[in-house]
């Protein structure tokens, strides 16, 4: 048994939600210089160099690259070896994301309830996700996300005979209605599987992944391969103003499901894809 | 290629500006989201008027990150503004000039500003930060407790913007895609 404060956690939800918000990581970086060089369109190579230039900015002046620092979602995956002294795991989580974003002066956009509608003021409750793994470590994944991509995302029931053509159909249907609104260049995370809301956490889980990180299924790496051409040859480009750079990847994760069902999720983030991680 | 244009706008200025064209545009602007709007078309259908005059304005789709000490504005880039379509064509009808955020809009909206000559702008989405140094000042009109919701009266100094659809109706959301289509191939970045 291992025991780890809950001040600890507290401290480093505060620490990511601000990094994650400042600093757009490398392989974001590199994709978006790389397809600077190749885009077709002139105006959509120019709005790529100002997003790289954007970014550069924010890491600067250690300010958020977006207005929009999103909700905050957290993935935990606590070791059953840990024992947490101190306050609940959620509430130093919340504690974290309070102080993050009064601190950190990063935009407070959740509202308490969805149709009454009055700002939380401190960007609270964030949405947590726990993992109950082997160990006695705690590895926190911290990704604000913002909702002009998030609003694009769907998902369907779809049925066994509709196979893999059936996901292509509806990924590339679902990134095609998403157009402009999601600020693309995107990254579109894919969950395979599962039931339905497994495959909706699938699919946000998948956008945690290093754009480098190659999919350790061979058959998912061909499709997110097959996926993003079809995408990127839809023409939507940077902003929705035409090109070729509509997304910078696709990210598959899939997971076994009924015998009766093939659920997929479509979660979609914009070129300001954020994430940050550590393991206490 | 940067035409330079003031605000408040005029008719003569919306009907000059033509589709693809960039903007650098200076003076003040209203930044609004969905619950400022809500308000502001609540406040008219009560009051009789809203808490600005929108007649030949510019109403900006965004809501600010607070700014740091010693800065004007935090990062202050567009919102989608789809979100806004059922609340344009009124507005519009009220003296809107131009509206400025990020993604294409509803037939409705381009209808109303066909008929009463307003025009949409594109902003690069995602570049909060750039963006905030624009900012020259910054004033909450109304509606202070929506919190980054507000309605807020900036000044701004060559704001870069895309005529995005003009008030003819030429509209680059629904043209330029075409032209690209089939252009990608994934060997193009794995090389």
């Amino acid at each position: 048994m291992r025991t780890i404060n809950s001040n600890q956690i507290q401290q480093a939800i505060k620490a990511l939600f601000i990094e994650a918000n400042y600093f757009l990581s490398e392989d974001v970086l590199n994709r978006l210089r790389k397809y600077e060089q190749i885009e077709a369109s002139e105006i959509g190579k120019e709005m790529l160099c100002k997003i790289v230039e954007n970014a550069e900015l924010a890491a600067n002046q250690k300010v958020a690259i977006c207005q929009d620092t999103g909700m905050s979602v957290v993935f935990v995956e606590l070791g059953q070896e840990v024992h947490i002294e101190g306050i609940n795991i959620t509430d130093a989580i919340n504690e974290g994301v309070r102080q993050a974003y009064k601190d950190g002066y990063l935009r407070k956009s959740v509202v308490m309830d969805p149709l009454n509608r009055v700002n939380t003021n401190d960007n609270t409750p964030a949405v947590i996700h726990y993992d109950i793994v082997a160990g006695d470590n705690i590895k926190i994944q911290a990704m604000p996300k913002g909702f002009g991509s998030e609003n694009m995302s769907a998902i369907k029931m779809l049925k066994p005979s509709d196979g893999v053509e059936g996901i292509i159909d509806f990924v590339v249907e679902t990134v095609q209605k998403a157009g402009a609104n999601p600020c693309p260049p995107i990254i579109v995370g894919i969950g395979i599987g599962g039931t339905m809301e497994k495959a909706a956490i699938l699919s946000k889980k998948s956008l945690l992944r290093s754009l480098d990180e190659k999919n350790n299924n061979p058959y998912y790496t061909d499709l997110e391969n097959m996926l993003l051409t079809r995408i990127n040859n839809l023409g939507i480009g940077p902003q929705g103003l035409g090109g070729i750079t509509t997304a910078l990847a696709v990210k598959i994760e899939s997971y076994p499901t009924h015998m009766a069902g093939l659920p997929v999720a479509v979660n979609i983030t914009c070129h300001a894809s954020r994430h940050k991680e550590i393991v206490l | 290629m940067y035409k330079k244009i003031n605000t408040p706008l005029s008719s003569e200025v919306v009907k000059s500006l033509k589709v693809g064209e960039q903007l650098l545009i200076s003076g003040t602007i209203y930044s609004a989201r969905d619950a400022a709007h809500k308000r502001m078309l609540e406040d008219l259908d009560k009051d009789g008027k809203m808490p600005i005059d929108v007649n030949g304005q510019i109403i900006y789709y965004a809501g600010p990150c607070p700014p740091k000490p010693g800065s004007v504005s935090g990062p202050y880039g567009p919102t989608t503004s789809g979100r806004m379509d059922k609340y344009s064509p009124r507005l519009i009808e009220e003296g809107l000039m131009g509206m400025m955020g990020k993604g294409d809009r509803a037939d409705a909206v381009i209808e109303s500003m066909i008929k009463n000559k307003s025009v949409y702008l594109a902003v690069i989405g995602g570049l909060g930060a750039y963006t905030s140094t624009l900012i020259k000042s910054l004033e909450v009109i109304a509606y202070d407790e929506l919190g980054a919701e507000a309605l807020i009266k900036i000044e701004v100094e060559d704001f870069p913007a895309i005529v995005a659809i003009d008030c003819e109706g030429n509209n680059l959301y629904r043209t330029e895609p075409d032209k690209y289509k089939n252009k990608f191939d994934i060997n193009m970045i794995n090389r």
